[in-house]
């Protein structure tokens, strides 16, 4: 058994951290869909969900089961093949982009193997990023396509056209990063970005950050950008005419992707999992806000539950709220406590543009489709090619180190 | 047999299997999905050799761009199944002897190449892609450019006979 074990090491260390990563995702996935229906509830004075557990907390799970249980008509005259087929590519292809991404800093050791914190560990991981990006949009094109029905090719028209347009400026507003570290590597990427706040690509990238958030907000047909998907005018755009767990899988590829870009956009110009704070003596007190934000929101939710009107939640919110805090103490033990900085400080700042995906949904109207492409053709590619152009000055004129 | 030789043998059969299944087929958007997945294992072969930035923009550029503009097309014109014609006689005289000879040719000069097979990676990457970028504006900048050329004139024909009133 051992001699299998170190033989195979690399295989079994690898389909450890995939199936973790994708069990991790799709609980995100599923949570942060209650997330988001909560904060636009709340930002339009509503409550969201509630009746599914305290707080509505198992809504997730009720949607699940009846996604699984749902009907499953499968309408006449589409092309079966491709019919199947996009809702798995469009899962798969959202799903795998976050192996790139690093998770946090150094090596973990497991079985006696040094590895990285992150599924894939490549030179490359920028690239193969956009490459997928650049094959999600057929997930949506052929569902479209396939459903041989008026609104679901519309809107699969209108996204292919979206996601192409918006693909060069995302592309693009990259550049200027690459131009200035010199690399493809989205771990060198975060490494160049040590030393707290102001070494943050987001300040000398100011621009390139903004045509990224919304070609980002566009890739993904996130609102503003949701045409294909324009309920007033083509029902539900290119998923109209799937059901059940194939509609459950657009969802949830829309979802995954709204993480992984939440992921890049922390990796690329917020610093990754580096802490805001700069990395000396006197900032040492920095490691212990792990701890203080876990238990103070801990107690804070045990004292809330011990209260909540119904007998369920006034059990399950105490609970959640004692891991929370024991979750805290064990995150300031002396082995644990340098190993939970880079994953909290990433999650934080995933959580953070995550709530303004939300924010967005839930403050923008939509734009018209014609805005929309004059929009990304003739100001922000331009925006973005300015960008890379006046970088490249200054990386040219800068004095060589 | 390693796993990069496993890996090889998996995505020549794609390869191959994509490009019969490109003309076999009689949909124009399963033609489309099969030269996709061409693209996707020719991309995956690269990788095996090591050559990771061309990999990355084969996916990108072909799989990702251009192929969306085909499917994209053929969505919008709503092509529908190709007729089967009776092969044309030029075809059959010419275009068979010239298949047949070429695939004789090349399986011959394959079969008995000297040169050593190159195999996996090793090539440094990061220096890889500056050589690559000095090159193409350096030694072969009058080429690079004339290809831009030639890629805009046919943007402006396509927007000319986009504008032409029929």
């Amino acid at each position: 058994m051992s001699d299998f074990l170190s033989a195979n090491a690399g295989i079994l260390i690898a389909l450890i951290k995939v199936v973790v990563v994708v069990l991790v995702l799709l609980t995100a996935v599923a949570y942060i869909t209650w997330f988001e229906r909560k904060v636009v509830a709340h930002m339009q004075s509503r409550w969201g969900p509630e009746r599914v557990g305290p707080h509505g907390l198992l809504q997730p799970l009720a949607d699940g089961a009846k996604f699984l249980f749902k009907e499953d008509p499968t309408p006449a005259g589409i092309d079966r093949f491709v019919y199947f087929l996009a809702p798995f590519l469009a899962l798969s292809l959202s799903l795998s982009t976050i192996a790139v991404i690093p998770l946090g800093p150094g090596q973990i050791e497991i079985f006696g193997r040094r590895t990285w914190l992150s599924v894939a560990e490549l030179n490359i991981s920028l690239l193969v990023v956009f490459a997928i990006t650049a094959l999600s949009v057929y997930g949506v094109a052929l569902a479209g396509w396939a459903s041989n029905s008026k609104y679901p090719l519309l809107g699969g028209l209108r996204s292919s056209a979206q996601m192409l347009s918006y693909e060069l400026s995302l592309t693009m507003s990259v550049v200027g990063i690459v131009l200035l570290t010199n690399t493809f590597s989205l771990r060198d990427i975060v490494d160049d970005q040590r030393g707290g706040l102001l070494h943050w690509f987001v300040f000398p990238q100011i621009v390139g950050f903004a045509c990224f958030f919304i070609s980002a907000l566009a890739e993904t047909n996130r609102v503003p950008f949701d045409l294909p998907e324009a309920e007033t005018e083509l029902v539900a755009g290119f998923h109209t005419e799937y059901a059940s767990f194939k509609f459950a899988m657009f969802f949830m590829a829309e979802y995954a992707a709204m993480v992984t870009v939440s992921f890049m956009v922390a990796v690329l110009f917020f610093g990754g999992y580096f802490s805001p704070f700069p990395d000396t003596s006197e900032f040492h007190w920095t490691f212990y806000l792990p701890t203080a934000g876990a238990v103070i929101s801990g107690v804070l939710l045990l004292i809330h539950g011990l209260r909540y009107y119904t007998a369920f939640g006034r059990v399950v919110l105490p609970v959640i709220g004692a891991a929370l805090v024991g979750l805290g103490i064990v995150c300031a033990l002396p082995g644990v406590i340098g190993f939970v900085q880079g994953p909290f400080w990433l999650i934080a700042k995933v959580a953070t543009v995550l709530f303004v995906y939300v924010w967005t949904r839930g403050t923008l109207p939509r734009f018209r489709y014609d805005q929309l492409m004059g929009f990304g053709w003739k100001f922000l590619l331009p925006l973005s090619l300015a960008n890379v152009l006046i970088t490249s000055l200054i990386v040219a004129l800068r004095p060589a180190q | 047999m390693n796993v990069e030789t496993i890996l090889f043998f998996i995505l020549a059969a794609a390869a191959l299997g994509g490009a019969v299944n490109l003309i076999a087929q009689t949909h124009p958007i399963h033609s489309a999905l099969s030269l996709i997945v061409v693209m996707v294992a020719l991309a995956g072969i690269y990788l095996l050799l090591g050559a990771e930035l061309l990999a990355a923009v084969q996916i990108i550029v072909y799989a990702g761009a251009i192929m969306v503009l085909f499917v994209f097309i053929i969505m919008l014109l709503n092509a529908g199944v190709e007729e089967r014609t009776a092969i044309s006689r030029a075809a059959t005289w010419v275009g068979l002897p010239f298949g047949v000879i070429l695939t004789v040719v090349l399986g011959w000069r394959i079969a008995f190449s000297q040169a050593p097979a190159h195999t996996g990676p090793g090539v440094d990457m990061v220096r890889a892609s500056r050589e690559l970028s000095q090159m193409l504006f350096t030694s072969y900048v009058f080429p690079f450019e004339l290809t831009s050329i030639l890629i805009l004139v046919a943007i402006l024909g396509a927007v000319v006979l986009a504008k032409r009133d029929f």
